[in-house]
């Protein structure tokens, strides 16, 4: 088990603006949790620290074991796909993985089962609708059988249909055992998908609670105004 | 201007003594865009996605070579390839093998730079899903040439535009040797001082049509893929 995750007074900045600044957390298997704050709260650069994508200007980030780096996956709010049919997308992911050549299509297919894009696995990939691309990011990711998944808005783009499809399979990944870490400014989404939350508050993590406990009663006034739906900074 | 229609009719009387020049001329271009290709395509490709101190002094200095002057390149060949050069030995100096070598350096800047380019677009895109999957380095560079394939299409045309239309440097390496290194530039310049117009004007319409199907068949295959792939 490569988690928990622990980041040790983590700070981030770029051109001399932090973005994140001294968090301290820990990520422990179990919960789904969900990193809320308004745009540029800095969501998506800290899940791009924890995943290794950025490294922290200061302090440190460490899983629990070395070899985490391939535990792991992250689905982004745009889909990136190559120009190649929707099954060799995922055949790409498995090979990178290190998968054997003759396993790969095997486990492709069943990902591409799981999501519901059996049907079009020989299509190219870049000429799916967008939610039909976003699940089959989510079918790449499940073919790796990640521990952790990193999720930054990945329904951002997506019409109220695709969105409900997308939360159908992170409720898969949830109950296969792996642990989800999603970021949203959707609240909604957050209630329906979320056990705890972390709000996070110009780079600071304001509060971390349970998301029965968060909603109803926020210890933090930014929280209170941001659930009111009200704009903190103003 | 009877020189055009017998050009013309000299192109389509399968005249031994055009065609075999135009054949020589293919093959030589062909396979120095090969040879650039090869090279140039992954030299393109890592320096879109590796970064390193001086990259960008490289990417400048590429960029400058893509204006190399063909006698420049020819000369330089020559003293490599002449019987006192450090290459000499090979014997290569007026073959058909020297035009390739010629036209090879000619060619590389053009390819590497404009794959590089176009690559860096794809990378901006793809850097962090690639990462997320582990690609990095040699194996992100090949992901992306393959992915672009079509694009780079344009940057292998270049380079061939380039290599059958320039005449200096197989002038200066080849010795434009009638039936050994004669190709269509460098015989429509001799002929033209010579005053047989019909074997130059001839030679040149085979040069422009060769340029033109090339091009055009490029086209087609980009926008087919673009609508198959997206």
């Amino acid at each position: 088990m490569i988690l928990p995750l622990t980041l040790d007074d983590v700070s981030y900045s770029s051109g001399g603006q932090p973005i994140i600044s001294g968090v301290s957390l820990s990520i422990e298997a179990g919960p789904s949790t969900i990193i809320l704050g308004a745009n540029g709260a800095g969501k998506s650069v800290l899940m791009r620290l924890m995943h290794g994508l950025l490294s922290p200007t200061a302090g440190t980030i460490r899983w629990h074991e070395t070899a985490a780096r391939r535990r792991q996956a992250m689905v982004f709010q745009r889909p990136v796909m190559l120009r190649r049919s929707a099954l060799a997308n995922v055949e790409y992911a498995l090979r990178l993985a290190g998968l054997a050549a003759g396993e790969r299509q095997r486990q492709a297919l069943a990902a591409l089962d799981e999501v519901g894009l059996r049907d079009v696995a020989a299509r190219p990939a870049r000429v799916l609708s967008g939610g039909e691309q976003q699940r089959l990011a989510l079918a790449r990711a499940w073919a790796l059988h990640p521990e952790v998944l990193f999720l930054d808005e990945p329904t951002a783009n997506l019409d109220p249909g695709a969105t409900r499809e997308i939360e159908t399979v992170i409720r898969a990944f949830d109950a296969a055992g792996t642990k989800i870490v999603m970021a949203t400014h959707n609240l909604g989404q957050a209630r329906r998908l979320g056990d705890e939350v972390i709000y996070l508050h110009r780079g600071q993590v304001l509060e971390r609670a349970a998301i029965d406990r968060f909603f109803p009663q926020p210890s933090t006034a930014e929280a209170a105004a941001f659930i009111k739906g009200e704009v903190p900074w103003a | 201007m009877g020189a055009i229609g017998e050009g013309l009719q000299r192109i389509f009387q399968l005249d031994l003594e055009l065609w075999r020049i135009v054949a020589l001329s293919l093959e030589v271009s062909l396979s120095a865009v090969i040879l650039a290709t090869a090279l140039g395509l992954p030299l393109g490709a890592l320096l879109a996605v590796k970064r390193f101190p001086g990259r960008r002094g490289v990417i400048v200095v590429l960029n400058a070579l893509m204006g190399l002057p063909p006698v420049v390149v020819g000369l330089l060949i020559y003293l490599l390839l002449s019987r006192a050069g450090p290459l000499g030995e090979l014997g290569l100096l007026f073959t058909p093998g020297a035009m390739v070598l010629a036209q090879t350096v000619l060619v590389l800047p053009i390819i590497a730079a404009l794959a590089r380019q176009a690559l860096d677009d794809s990378w901006r895109e793809y850097e962090e899903q690639l990462r997320s999957l582990g690609a990095e380095g040699a194996s992100a560079a090949l992901t992306l040439i393959w992915d672009a394939r079509f694009s780079l299409v344009t940057a292998v045309l270049a380079g061939l535009g380039r290599a059958a239309a320039e005449v200096g440097a197989v002038m200066i390496v080849g010795g434009n040797i009638d039936g050994v290194t004669r190709v269509m530039t460098t015989a429509i310049a001799l002929e033209t001082s010579k005053g047989d117009l019909s074997l130059a004007l001839g030679l040149g319409v085979v040069l422009i049509a060769i340029v033109l199907a090339l091009n055009a068949t490029a086209q087609l295959v980009k926008d087919a893929a673009q609508r198959r792939f997206g």
